[in-house]
C-alpha cells in the first residue's frame, strides 16, 4: 500500500477519465482539434519506434482525451497511423483521498480553521469536513469544547502543532482502510506508430457523393468520410399492424395453406339454439348460466328456426334417439330462443354443418378466427371478449388418428412438433382431447388447444349421413400471441389500453421454427 | 371442471402404493384427470386469509385433482380410487345391488300433490349398517357438496338430504306448505324457526344465501316429515337438526328432492354407490319406496345396469386402430365398463354401470376404449379430404386494406366490441335510442352494456390511453360493429367498418381527408358527385364534423 502523498500517485490524478475519454472520442472524429492532429503527426514522424499517447499528451500540453480524439480521427482516414491500445494498472486515490491529498486531513483542516479565540461548535459543524474532523481532532486531543461558553459550545485548540507532511500521513494512514482506500485502476493509452500510408498532410474528407462529382469524375480522387455504423439510422415514418392481427394473419395463412375455407363468423349475436342446443349442450349446462354468458335484453329472442330440425334437436335432448339415451329433461324452446353474445365460434360451425347437411354431402374443411364473449371474471389473462381459432373437417370415415394427424400438421406449422393428448370432456364432442405441447422454456407440457369428434347427437339431427365424422379443434388467438410477444397483461395487447409503443416495436410474426 | 381435494397419503394407502408427484400426474393424465395443485389446508388458508390465520391448520398434503364435468363418479376419494384401481387392473369394478330390508317393509316416502307447485320429484334409499370414520364422514359430506355444486346445479335441480334413520320413523311424507306453517329446529341451531324466519335468518349466511332464491318466491315450500311430524328437511335449503348424522350413525336415510327426476336418480345412485362400500354388506343398498300422488310406487335407488352391443369394427374404425375384439373388451372393462365378446361376429356386449351416467351413446364407449388403449398410442394419420380453400370476401378485403393503411402511415388499433351506452351515445352527442344498438341484459359492469355501433369510441379511448406517446397519433381499425336488424333470425347483424383517427396539436383535417381519398383510390372509387364518392357536412354539426369530433375527444380524454 503506497503512502497517500507519493508523487507517483499524484501524477496519475489527471488521467482518471481516460477510459470514458476513449468512448467519447469514438462518437465522431470531427471533434478532434486539427492543431492536435497535426502536432501528433509531427511527433510520430520524428519518433523512432513510436509514441505513447499519454506521453504525447503531456509533451504537447493537452488533455489526454483530446489526444485520443486525434488518434481516432486519424485512424478513420485509413492507414495513416497505426494505434495499438495498451492498458496499465495503477493505484489511484478516491475522491476523498484526493481532497485530503490536496488540502490536508479533515482533522488538520478543523485544527487549522480554529482561530485563537475559538469557534462555535455549530459553525464548525457547517464546514464540509467539520463532522469527521471534529471527532478525530477531539480523540487526538488537539482541540477541546467549552460547552458552557457564552453563545453556545465553543471549540478551542489545545496544542500547538507545526504540521509536517509526516504527521498528516501518519494520521491519514490510520483511517485509510475505511474511506480513503486507494483503488487499483486501469489506465488506457495508445502506442502510436506510422501506418503504411503515413503522411503529415491530411486531405479533407467528403461526406456526400454529389451528382457533380459523378459528372466531373472528381469522385475518383476524393477521400470519403466513412459511415458511422455505431449510431442508429433515422426511423422511417410508417404505420404498424397490431401484433394480434399479425398473428391472426399467420393463422389464416396456415389454414388456407391446408385447404380450409373461411366461415362467415361475422355475427356476434347468436341464439342459444345455435350456440348450445344444436351442439347437444343441455339447457341446464353451467355454461348457459347468467354468470358465464351475456344474454341480450334487446333483441331478447331469436325466431325463424328450421322447424323440423328444431323438433329433432328437442327430441334428442329430451328423449334421445340416434342410438343415444338423451339427457331426459323437459327441453324448452323458450330457452333456445334466448339471444346471447356467442360464447364460441362453434355456433357458426353448427350453422355451416346444418347447411352442409341440406345438400348432397361433399367433404369440407372449415376454419374461422373471430371474437367470442364470456361474462366471466376479468384478470391479467382473461377478458370478456377474445378471439377463438377453430378448424373443422367433415368427411366420411374420419378417425381419432386423423384428428391427431391434422393437429400435428397444424401445430407443426406453428413450430410446435411435440404433442400429447389428454382425454377431456366437452358436451358436444366425443372423444374429446386436450392438446398439450412440450414447452422447452418451461420444461413442462402446456395446454395449447382443445379438440374432438362431434357427437352423433349433434350431427345426425342435422341430417348428415351416418358415416360422416366431423372433427374439430380450437384455441385462443390471444394466448399464443402473448407468448410470442412476451406480453403478461392482456390489457396491454387488446383494447384501448394497448401500449402503442409495443405495437410500434413488435416484430413480424413468423410462426414456423 | 370440478376440483376434488384428497389427502395424498390417504389416497396412496387406498391405492396400495405410493407415487412420486410426477408419477401420479402421469397416471391422472392418461385417465383424463389433471393433478391441478399440490397443497395443504395450511397453505390454502395462509394464501386466502394470510399467514397468521393459518397457524394451527393442518399441513397434511392435499392433491387437488380436476375431474371432467360429467364424471360424477370421480368426485370423492372412494370413486377416484375405485376408478384408478380398476383402470390399473388391480381390482374388478364392484357390482352394486339393491336389496330388500332383512326384516320388515322398506322405508316409504310419500309425495303429496302440493309439491307439484315447487319441487315435484323425490327419490330415497337407505345405507344399512354403515361404519363411518372421521375421514369417511368428511368425504360423505364433501361428496354431497360437490354433487350440489355440479350435477345438482347449485341445488336448483336436485338437493340431497341425509339423515340418521334411527332417530326418525317412517313412513315419510314429502309435501309443500306455506312457509308460515313450517316450523322446526334447523341443523346446528338451538331453537325452532318458521320457514319465513329461516329465509331471513339465512339471508346473511355466506353458504346458504345462494340457495334461497330457488324457493323464495313460491307460495309453498317443500318439506319432509316423518310419521311423528318431525321435520327431516326443508329442501333445497336446510335439514332438520333432529335427524342429523354423526360419526356414530349406523343407518342413513338419503332423500333427494328435485325438479329434474333424471338428475335425482343419478345423484342418489352416486351417493349410494360411493358409500355402500362401508356398509356391513359392501356395495349393497337397501331399497326405499316412493309413492307418487297418483298412487304409483317406484323403488329406489335404480342402480340400473344397461347393456349396449357394438362391434369391434366400429371402435377400430372410429379410433383409427386395429385391435382384436377380445383386446377391446378387456380395455373397456378397465374403464368400469364390463365387456364380453358375444361370439356373434365381432360383437362386444358392454354393461354400463349406474356409476357411469356419462355413457349415453356408443361413441362414449368408443372413447373409453380409446382412453384405455391410450390416446398417445394411436398412430397419427392424414385424411385424404380434398378441398379447395376460399376466403370470406369481407375478410379478404379487410386483410388487403389493413396492409395498405399501415403503408399509408396509420397504426392499427384493436378495441373492444362491447362498451357502455355512454360511449356510443352521450359522448358522441347522440341518444341511445338512435343508435340501433343491441343491449346486454346481464352486464357485470358498465363496460359491457351494449355492443358498439361505431368504432370511433374505441379509437378515441386508445388515443386517451396513449397520450404519453409522441405526436401525431395516427390510428385505424377495421372491425365489426353490431346493429339491430329485424330481417335476421336473431334480430341483429354485424357490419364491417373502417375508422381512422388523426391526433395532433393542430387539427389536420386534410390528413384524415387524404387517408379517405387514398382508401377510395385503393377501392377504385372516383371522387365525384353522383358517380363516385364525395364528402358533405353533416346537418346541424359545426365545421363539417369537426364540431362533434371535438366534443367527443374532450369527453373521451376526460375519462
Amino acid at each position: 500500500k503506497g503512502t497517500l502523498f507519493s508523487p507517483f500517485l499524484t501524477s496519475l490524478l489527471g488521467s482518471r477519465d481516460v477510459t470514458s475519454g476513449l468512448f467519447q472520442a469514438s462518437q465522431g472524429s470531427s471533434m478532434a482539434d486539427t492543431g492536435v492532429v497535426e502536432s501528433l503527426l509531427g511527433l510520430v514522424e520524428k519518433a523512432d519506434g513510436g509514441v505513447d499517447s499519454l506521453e504525447a499528451a503531456a509533451g504537447l500540453g493537452v488533455d489526454h482525451q483530446l489526444l485520443v480524439g486525434a488518434v481516432k480521427s486519424l485512424q478513420a482516414l485509413g492507414d495513416l497511423i497505426s494505434a495499438e491500445l495498451r492498458s496499465s494498472k495503477h493505484w489511484e486515490l478516491s475522491g476523498e483521498g484526493t481532497e485530503i491529498a490536496e488540502q490536508g486531513s479533515h482533522e488538520a483542516r478543523v485544527f487549522g480553521s480554529i482561530p485563537p479565540q475559538g469557534l462555535t461548535q455549530s459553525d464548525l459543524m457547517k464546514l464540509s469536513f467539520g463532522k469527521i474532523g471534529f471527532s478525530k481532532a477531539m480523540s487526538s486531543k488537539w482541540i477541546r469544547v467549552d460547552k458552557a461558553h457564552e453563545g453556545g459550545p465553543r471549540v478551542f485548540r489545545t496544542v500547538r502543532i507545526k504540521f509536517t507532511w509526516t504527521v498528516i500521513t501518519a494520521f491519514s494512514e490510520n483511517r485509510s482502510s475505511t474511506r480513503v482506500l486507494p483503488a487499483f485502476r486501469t489506465v488506457k493509452s495508445y502506442w502510436i506508430t506510422k501506418g503504411s500510408s503515413f503522411s503529415t498532410t491530411i486531405t479533407k474528407q467528403e461526406t456526400e457523393l454529389t451528382p457533380e462529382m459523378i459528372a466531373s469524375g472528381s469522385w475518383k480522387e476524393k477521400k470519403f468520410k466513412p459511415y458511422n455504423f455505431q449510431a442508429m439510422g433515422v426511423a422511417p415514418d410508417c404505420g404498424h399492424m397490431h401484433p394480434l392481427m399479425k398473428v391472426r394473419t399467420q393463422f389464416r395463412q396456415i389454414f388456407l395453406e391446408m385447404g380450409f375455407t373461411e366461415m362467415p363468423t361475422n355475427n356476434f349475436i347468436e341464439s342459444s339454439f345455435w350456440n348450445f342446443d344444436s351442439l347437444f349442450q343441455p339447457q341446464q349446462h353451467p355454461a348457459r348460466d347468467q354468470h358465464d354468458t351475456f344474454f341480450l335484453s334487446d333483441p331478447a329472442l331469436a325466431h325463424d328456426f328450421p322447424q323440423d330440425y328444431l323438433e329433432r334437436v328437442k327430441k334428442v335432448h329430451s328423449e334421445g334417439g340416434y342410438g343415444s339415451q338423451g339427457y331426459k329433461y323437459a327441453w324448452k324452446v323458450e330457452e333456445a330462443q334466448k339471444n346471447i353474445l356467442r360464447t364460441h365460434t362453434t355456433a357458426v360451425s353448427a350453422r355451416m354443418l346444418y347447411k352442409l347437411a341440406q345438400q348432397k354431402f361433399t367433404p369440407v374443411k372449415y376454419f374461422s378466427i373471430d371474437r367470442v364473449f364470456r361474462n366471466e371474471t376479468l384478470d391479467a389473462t382473461h377478458l370478456a371478449e377474445f378471439h377463438q381459432i377453430e378448424g373443422v373437417v367433415a368427411d366420411r370415415g374420419l378417425t381419432l388418428g386423423d384428428l391427431m394427424g391434422i393437429l400435428h400438421a397444424f401445430f407443426t406449422k406453428l413450430g410446435i412438433t411435440k404433442l400429447r393428448f389428454k382425454p377431456a370432456y366437452n358436451p358436444y364432442t366425443e372423444p374429446s382431447m386436450e392438446v398439450f405441447s412440450y414447452h422447452e422454456g418451461l420444461k413442462k407440457w402446456v395446454e395449447v388447444g382443445n379438440s374432438g369428434v362431434f357427437r352423433p347427437e349433434m350431427l345426425l339431427p342435422m341430417g348428415l349421413p351416418e358415416d360422416v365424422s366431423v372433427i374439430a379443434w380450437g384455441l385462443s388467438l390471444e394466448r399464443p400471441t402473448m407468448i410470442k410477444y412476451g406480453i403478461n397483461n392482456i390489457r396491454e395487447l387488446v383494447g384501448h389500453k394497448v401500449n402503442l409503443q409495443m405495437v410500434y416495436d413488435s416484430p413480424v410474426c413468423r410462426l414456423e421454427s | 371442471m370440478p376440483t376434488v381435494g384428497v389427502k395424498r397419503d390417504l389416497l396412496f394407502t387406498a391405492l396400495g402404493r405410493t407415487y412420486t408427484d410426477e408419477e401420479f400426474d402421469e397416471l391422472c393424465f392418461e385417465y383424463g384427470l389433471e393433478l391441478d395443485e399440490i397443497t395443504s389446508e395450511k397453505e390454502i388458508i395462509s394464501r386466502e386469509q394470510g399467514g397468521s390465520k393459518a397457524s394451527g391448520a393442518s399441513d397434511v398434503i392435499l392433491y387437488k385433482i380436476d375431474v371432467p364435468a360429467n364424471r360424477y363418479d370421480l368426485l370423492c376419494l372412494e370413486g377416484l380410487v375405485r376408478g384408478l384401481q380398476v383402470f390399473m387392473n388391480k381390482m374388478e369394478a364392484p357390482r352394486y345391488r339393491r336389496v330388500r330390508p332383512v326384516s320388515g317393509e322398506p322405508q316409504r316416502l310419500v309425495i303429496t300433490k302440493e309439491t307439484a307447485a315447487v319441487r315435484p320429484h323425490a327419490v330415497a334409499a337407505v345405507l344399512r349398517n354403515i361404519t363411518f370414520t372421521q375421514e369417511r364422514y368428511d368425504s360423505f359430506i364433501e361428496l354431497q357438496d360437490k354433487l350440489h355444486q355440479n350435477v345438482c346445479r347449485k341445488r336448483s335441480l336436485v338437493a340431497i338430504g341425509t339423515h340418521d334413520l334411527d332417530t326418525i320413523s317412517g313412513p315419510f311424507t314429502y309435501t309443500a306448505k306455506p312457509p308460515g306453517e313450517i316450523s322446526f329446529k334447523p341443523l346446528n341451531q338451538t331453537k325452532e324457526y318458521t320457514a319465513t324466519q329461516l329465509m331471513s335468518l339465512y339471508k346473511t349466511d355466506s353458504h346458504l344465501k345462494h340457495f334461497l332464491h330457488i324457493i323464495e318466491d313460491k307460495p309453498v315450500y317443500p318439506v319432509i316429515y316423518d310419521s311423528n311430524g318431525v321435520v327431516l328437511s326443508m329442501p333445497p335449503i336446510i335439514n332438520g337438526d333432529h335427524s342429523k348424522i354423526s360419526l356414530e350413525t349406523k343407518n342413513v336415510f338419503i332423500e333427494c328432492t328435485a325438479t329434474d327426476v333424471t338428475k335425482a336418480k343419478i345423484v342418489l345412485d352416486m351417493m349410494v354407490t360411493m358409500f355402500s362400500e362401508y356398509c356391513a354388506q359392501p356395495f349393497t343398498v337397501e331399497e326405499a319406496e316412493v309413492v307418487y300422488p297418483d298412487g304409483k310406487t317406484c323403488k329406489y335407488p335404480e342402480l340400473a345396469y344397461r347393456k349396449e352391443k357394438l362391434s369391434s369394427e366400429f371402435i377400430n374404425r372410429k379410433v383409427g386402430i386395429n385391435e382384436s375384439t377380445e383386446t377391446l373388451a378387456r380395455l373397456l372393462t378397465k374403464m368400469c365398463l364390463r365387456s364380453e365378446v358375444t361370439g356373434a361376429g365381432d360383437e362386444i356386449e358392454v354393461e354400463i354401470p349406474p356409476t357411469r351416467s356419462d355413457v349415453i351413446h356408443a361413441c362414449d364407449i368408443m372413447e373409453d376404449a380409446a382412453m384405455a388403449f391410450g390416446f398417445n398410442n394411436i398412430p397419427y394419420t392424414t385424411p385424404l379430404t380434398y378441398t379447395v380453400a376460399h376466403q370470406l370476401p369481407v375478410n379478404k378485403l379487410t386483410e388487403l386494406l389493413r396492409q395498405e393503411l399501415a403503408a399509408a402511415g396509420f397504426t392499427e388499433a384493436l378495441t373492444f366490441a362491447l362498451c357502455s351506452k355512454e360511449d356510443i351515445a352521450d359522448k358522441l352527442g347522440k341518444k341511445i335510442s338512435e343508435t340501433r344498438a343491441v343491449h346486454i341484459a346481464n352486464p357485470k359492469t358498465a363496460e359491457f352494456q351494449v355492443a358498439r355501433t361505431t368504432l370511433l369510441p374505441g379509437l378515441l379511448k386508445t388515443v386517451a390511453a396513449n397520450r404519453k406517446m409522441p405526436l401525431p397519433l395516427k390510428l385505424f381499425e377495421i372491425s365489426d360493429v353490431v346493429l339491430k336488424d329485424e330481417t335476421k333470425d336473431v334480430g341483429a347483424r354485424n357490419s364491417r367498418r373502417f375508422c381512422a383517427v388523426y391526433y395532433n396539436k393542430s387539427p389536420g383535417f386534410e390528413v384524415i381527408h387524404g387517408l379517405l381519398d387514398r382508401t377510395m383510390q385503393l377501392l377504385e372509387e372516383k371522387s365525384a358527385r353522383g358517380d363516385g364518392y364525395h364528402i358533405q357536412a353533416a346537418e346541424g354539426k359545426k365545421g363539417g364534423g369537426g364540431g362533434w369530433h371535438f366534443r367527443a375527444c374532450r369527453n373521451s380524454l376526460n375519462r
